[in-house]
């Protein structure tokens, strides 16, 4: 049931809000370090299968394996730990703490795993540089524009060296030149870290930045990789 | 677009004469270019010798000779084949696109799974073109772009069909 080498692995998940099926058998797997687009229409599940990948939300039924380790089986606080130490999180907007600067958004992830302030924010700057915002640092996240809070929370998503990075629409609010960038910078720096990236987009010239793509149709999952 | 494999897709819904055959084609695909007998016969004895098509009866009331046409298993198989198939990526292949989607509805095919293969065909030509942009220098940036842009529109059209198709499905198949 788990593809052989997968890092983190979904099968048949299911999930109803009411009578409204969210998630109906849906199958999905992403090896380290690869970037995986998830396409569909609108309301087809995408945002919901990365919330329970991402441990986030319970599904009904289904198994999600995430190396090795049964997320179901985990404790709330087993799974809280583990999205802390080892997945980060780009969405569309609303996600840096507005009353924090830039720097200490960034250097959140670290703060949170125990890493004192100094060298987090250090890690921090060396991060906001490769994403191109390092002078940014002092600024606070109402003070900066679309694209550099997004690069801002991309480079926040990465200080923490997490293994996973779930990134629902990260380009949603952006026009395309910056929203290109913005892919290009998070796919150069996920590649060379290791990092896995699931990402959910409706853009096909951002999921072209990615190495596979899925497409989630009435709550199913379908790899087109193998699709022909 | 292929006008053997859109007459073998009008075949699997029935058995036809070479006039209706003509007649259909035209309504359905020939808006802008109607089909001429000569192509139809041709098509037809090519399909026949080929063995995806048979003749399953002859009438001649009074005029010449009419063929009827049906349509074998290994018909059946090609235009399975040919649908199944998504086409090379390239700007202005919707004629061919909507013929397909058409005859997929027609014949109780999945016409959802055909735009979705379609659209991961498109994409893996993206992600090939996003790749050499990465790496080229401002004009491979911009020529990539420019067919970047063209196969995006491509998609939004695969898209929006793929939204419509019960609607579509009323109207060519009701
Ligand atoms: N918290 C919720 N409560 C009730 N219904 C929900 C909830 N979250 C999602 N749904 C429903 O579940 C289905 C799938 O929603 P989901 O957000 O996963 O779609 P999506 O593919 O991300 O769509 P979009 O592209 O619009 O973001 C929809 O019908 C939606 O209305
Ligand atoms: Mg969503």
């Amino acid at each position: 049931m788990i593809p052989e080498g997968s890092l983190l692995a979904a099968h048949d998940l299911r999930k109803t809000y009411g009578s409204t099926p969210a998630l109906d058998g849906a199958s999905f797997s992403v090896h380290p370090g690869e970037v995986v687009a998830v396409m569909g229409p609108s309301g087809s599940g995408k945002s919901t299968l990365l919330h329970c990948l991402a441990g986030i939300i319970t599904p009904d039924s289904g198994t999600i394996t995430y190396a090795g380790r049964e997320l179901s089986a985990m404790s709330d606080a087993e799974r809280s730990a583990l999205r802390r130490s080892d997945f980060g999180f780009v969405f569309q907007f609303g996600q840096l703490v507005p009353e924090l600067t830039c720097v200490e958004n960034v250097a959140l992830p670290l703060r949170l795993n125990g890493v004192r302030r100094r060298a987090a924010e250090r890690t921090a700057l060396e991060w906001m540089e490769r994403l191109e915002v390092d002078d940014l640092g002092t600024k606070r996240p109402g003070e900066v524009s679309g694209g550099q809070g997004q690069r801002v929370a991309v480079a926040r998503a990465l200080a923490g060296s997490p293994k996973v990075i779930f990134a629902d629409e990260p380009t949603g609010a952006l026009d395309s030149l910056n929203g290109e960038r913005v892919m290009q910078l998070l796919t150069e720096a996920a590649r060379s870290a290791n990092v896995a990236v699931v990402l959910v987009t409706h853009e096909a010239r951002v999921a072209a930045y990615s190495d596979r793509d899925v497409t989630v149709r009435d709550g199913r999952a379908r790899d087109m990789e193998h699709a022909v | 677009m292929s006008i053997g494999h859109t007459l073998l897709g009008l075949l699997e819904s029935g058995p036809r004469h070479g006039y209706d055959l003509k007649r259909t084609f035209d309504e359905k695909f020939g808006q802008d270019r109607p089909l001429h007998y000569g192509q139809v016969y041709s098509t037809m004895s090519r399909l026949l010798k080929n063995g995806l098509v048979e003749v399953d009866g002859v009438e001649s009331e009074g005029g010449p000779e009419r063929k009827r046409y049906a349509i074998t298993d290994a018909g059946i198989t090609d235009v399975s084949h040919w649908l199944a198939q998504p086409e090379k990526p390239e700007p202005y292949l919707q004629s061919t696109l909507y013929t397909k989607v058409v005859l997929a509805l027609l014949t109780g095919r999945s016409a959802a799974d055909l735009l979705d293969t379609q659209r991961s065909a498109h994409l893996r030509m993206m992600r090939v073109l996003t790749d050499r942009k990465r790496q080229g220098d401002l004009a491979d940036q911009l020529i990539c772009d420019h067919a970047l842009f063209h196969l995006e529109a491509d998609l939004r059209w695969l898209e929006l069909t793929s939204a419509r198709l019960d609607q579509l499905a009323k109207v060519v198949a009701p």
